[in-house]
């Protein structure tokens, strides 16, 4: 494959849909397909069939306000339909070219207005099953780019100058840890994509390779040419079928299109790639129990040092990155690393993907540049709380993370400043919770998850998550005391400082967070044995005072 | 040095061929051991103890290495699903939106605990940490097809349809 060839492909796919007058884009990614938007494809090539319409159905990936589906997009004119169903295909087929239908109409510009696509740029555009479509949209320019007129110096110094930082959660600059595993000795060396989004209430890597799976496997490409690697994984949940079978169908693709496998671009460089299907384990996501668990072992964390970048895979020095991380790569090499560098706040560059969910009237998947505040996400993007309730905390990090109360809104969101309110970025999990929910069962709910997660192998994590849970759930119950409250504290700062890996680390995080911000709702359980959110059920008897 | 030859299959069943498929593509390297295991799950639903003991001594796998990582990841089952399965998702978009009360009406409605099967072998409840649809909180998954903004009802409604089938 050459930059002519690729060129070839993109002028062919251009010209086939320049002969239709509109481009029917029909959302077919997980939300949307819930809603049988299948069947609403076809229903939709049928009636353009048979109402002689000079047009063309696609199948695309996510288009983000899962809230509204099933979703249609309707190209050039950009008329978003929503709740579209089979039984409204005719309707739209027969105002192609005419009046919108107005009835089915979305009508939530400030929703799309605000954010900035980057890694989604595609989604909603292509059909993910299509290799061609992604060419079309610039695809493997960057790869080619990267290795046809740049060393692998020359990419890592552009990821380096963009600020790129590891969107997992961890915030580690791409840029430094690329150096790290080319500087690091070994003929063999190995490239994986974290997929295990193990953080419930996320789903944006769900969404990414699910519609633009070309782009994550570019990434990696890009990657692997920069640290000398020529073997890679992708470790995806085995809860994610839909996202495998698309993985699976674009690998092929790009084998057959000479885009993986030997001599890429009529270059020397070797590269192909694997997946591996995690099972069901959320410690997995901690990267040297990934690793673990494609060795096909228990997936156990080690200690570190020392890091993958020196001995990871089989001992092999490995770079491990996030779906979202490699989905960033081939934009940067394309426009550079400066164009990157110009999005974003001071430390933390780029856009990020929110899963925006709970209590918010347009649930989905939002792209936003860093240093938006949270309240642009919650109340304009978002559209806010529905049914007149009253935002109470917007949770970010997952069971890592912590709650942030409705009055820090304003901060812009990046790296820094979630940790210094005493939450993190995390994966890009961001649920939203109004007056109806109660801070202290929140709590109990992350410690929970923690406690059956946590692997076992250190007993900081194991036994301190299974007794913080014991006192939480003391606390819901209405038989909490004061001094349970100090023992819980007591044993976050011992389950943080001593465990072993990341889950052990940040799980008193949403205890803590809640303690900090919502002192009154503990105290509340344990003095008036009163939940104000009337979730918990109190053992005692609740005296209501008139 | 002695070549390895990989023990005969269990029995006629033409799913040990697939599961064997699996270990021959990745050449019986001990790393294959999770993949081989997802193989023989979706093949034959579950783990039973011939299967653990056939992928173990097939890829050189110590039997207690093999069962560690079966009981290991929640993916794994070591007991036949019942005739349908109903998963109710407990991430945390849908906790918000009150999947307790989903669970708690599904377990009360069919008698059994989460992770357990009906009496009758026809419907087996689990729950999912999260299936990544936050976006159409709370979902189940009926038989792995995926439903969103379900209600207590629409789940007692389905459990019916099929205790009537």
């Amino acid at each position: 494959m050459t930059f002519e060839e690729l060129e070839q492909i993109a002028e062919s796919v251009r010209l086939a849909n320049a002969k239709y007058d509109h481009e029917i884009n029909v959302c077919m990614g997980t939300g949307c397909l819930s809603q049988h938007s299948d069947k609403l494809k076809d229903a939709l090539t049928a009636a353009v069939d048979a109402q002689g319409k000079n047009s063309f159905v696609r199948r695309t990936g996510c288009m983000g306000l899962c809230a509204a589906g099933p979703l249609v997009l309707v190209d050039p004119d950009e008329i978003l339909y929503q709740h579209a169903h089979a039984e409204d295909a005719e309707t739209i087929a027969a105002s192609l070219g005419g009046e919108p239908v107005a009835e089915l109409q979305c009508n939530l510009r400030e929703h799309f207005d605000e954010q900035v696509h980057i890694v989604l740029e595609n989604s909603g555009h292509i059909d993910p099953e299509k290799i061609d479509d992604y060419i079309a949209r610039d695809g493997y320019k960057a790869l080619l780019k990267a290795l046809t007129e740049m060393t692998p110096k020359d990419v890592i110094q552009q990821i380096t100058d963009s600020g790129l930082r590891g969107r997992g959660g961890g915030g580690y600059p791409t840029g430094l840890k690329w150096g790290t595993v080319a500087k690091a000795a070994g003929d063999m060396k190995y490239v994986i994509c974290n997929g295990d989004e193990g953080d419930p209430g996320a789903f944006m890597d769900r969404s990414v390779l699910e519609s633009d799976p070309q782009r994550v496997i570019e990434g990696m490409a890009i990657a692997a040419y920069a640290v000398g690697a020529n073997k890679g994984f992708i470790y995806v949940r085995a809860e994610y079928p839909l996202a495998v079978s698309r993985l699976t169908t674009a690998l092929r693709d790009a084998r057959r299109h000479g885009l993986l496998g030997h001599n890429i671009g009529n270059t020397p460089f070797n590269f192909d790639v694997e997946i591996r299907l995690g099972a069901g384990a959320f410690v997995c996501g901690e990267e040297t129990a990934l690793i673990a668990s494609i060795e096909g072992k228990r997936g156990t964390p080690k200690p570190r040092p020392p890091y993958p970048a020196t001995s990871g895979l089989w001992g092999k020095p490995t770079l491990i990155n996030n779906v979202e991380t490699f989905a960033n790569i081939a934009p940067i090499i394309r426009k550079g690393g400066r164009w990157f560098a110009g999005i974003g706040s001071e430390r933390s560059k780029g856009t990020k993907v929110f899963a925006l969910t709970g209590k918010i009237t347009n649930t989905g998947l939002v792209e936003v540049p860093m240093g938006i505040s949270l309240r642009q996400i919650i109340e304009g993007i978002g559209g806010g709380v529905p049914d007149g309730h009253k935002l109470k905390a917007v949770q970010t990090g997952g069971p890592s993370g912590g709650c942030i109360p409705a009055h820090l809104l304003d901060i812009g969101v990046s790296y820094d400043a979630l940790v210094r309110i005493g939450s993190i970025m995390g994966s890009g999990g961001m649920i939203v919770m109004d007056d109806t929910s109660c801070m202290v069962n929140v709590a109990r709910f992350f410690i929970e998850f923690c406690m059956t997660e946590s692997c076992g192998k250190c007993i900081p994590c194991r036994a301190g998550t299974a007794q913080m849970h014991t006192l939480l759930t003391r606390i819901c119950k209405g038989t909490g005391t004061m001094d349970d409250l100090e023992l819980l504290e007591d044993l976050c700062s011992t389950v943080k400082e001593a465990s072993l890996c990341g889950l052990g680390q940040t799980a008193p995080n949403p205890v803590l967070s809640t303690l900090n911000h919502f002192r009154d709702e503990y105290l509340e359980h344990i003095q008036h044995k009163r939940c104000p959110a009337g979730v918990c059920n109190m053992e005692a008897p609740v005296e209501v005072m008139a | 040095m002695p070549v390895f030859t990989p023990p005969p299959l269990p029995s006629e069943d033409k799913r040990w061929k697939i599961v064997n498929g699996t270990m021959r593509k990745n050449g019986f390297a001990r790393h294959a051991l999770i993949e081989t295991l997802h193989t023989v799950q979706s093949s034959f639903g579950y783990l039973d103890d011939d299967a653990i003991r056939f992928v173990a001594n097939s890829l050189r796998v110590p039997l207690s290495q093999a069962y560690g990582v079966v009981t290991f990841y929640h993916y794994f089952s070591l007991k036949p699903p019942g005739k349908h399965t109903m998963t109710i998702c407990t991430g945390t978009a849908c906790y918000i939106k009150g999947t307790d009360k989903l669970l708690a009406a599904a377990e009360k409605h069919l008698c059994v605990c989460e992770g357990q099967t009906t009496k009758d072998g026809l419907i087996s409840l689990s729950t999912a940490r999260c299936v990544g649809a936050c976006g159409r909180a709370p979902v189940v998954l009926t038989d792995g097809e995926l439903q969103g903004q379900i209600t207590s009802e629409q789940l007692i409604a389905q459990l019916e349809r099929w205790a009537a089938e």
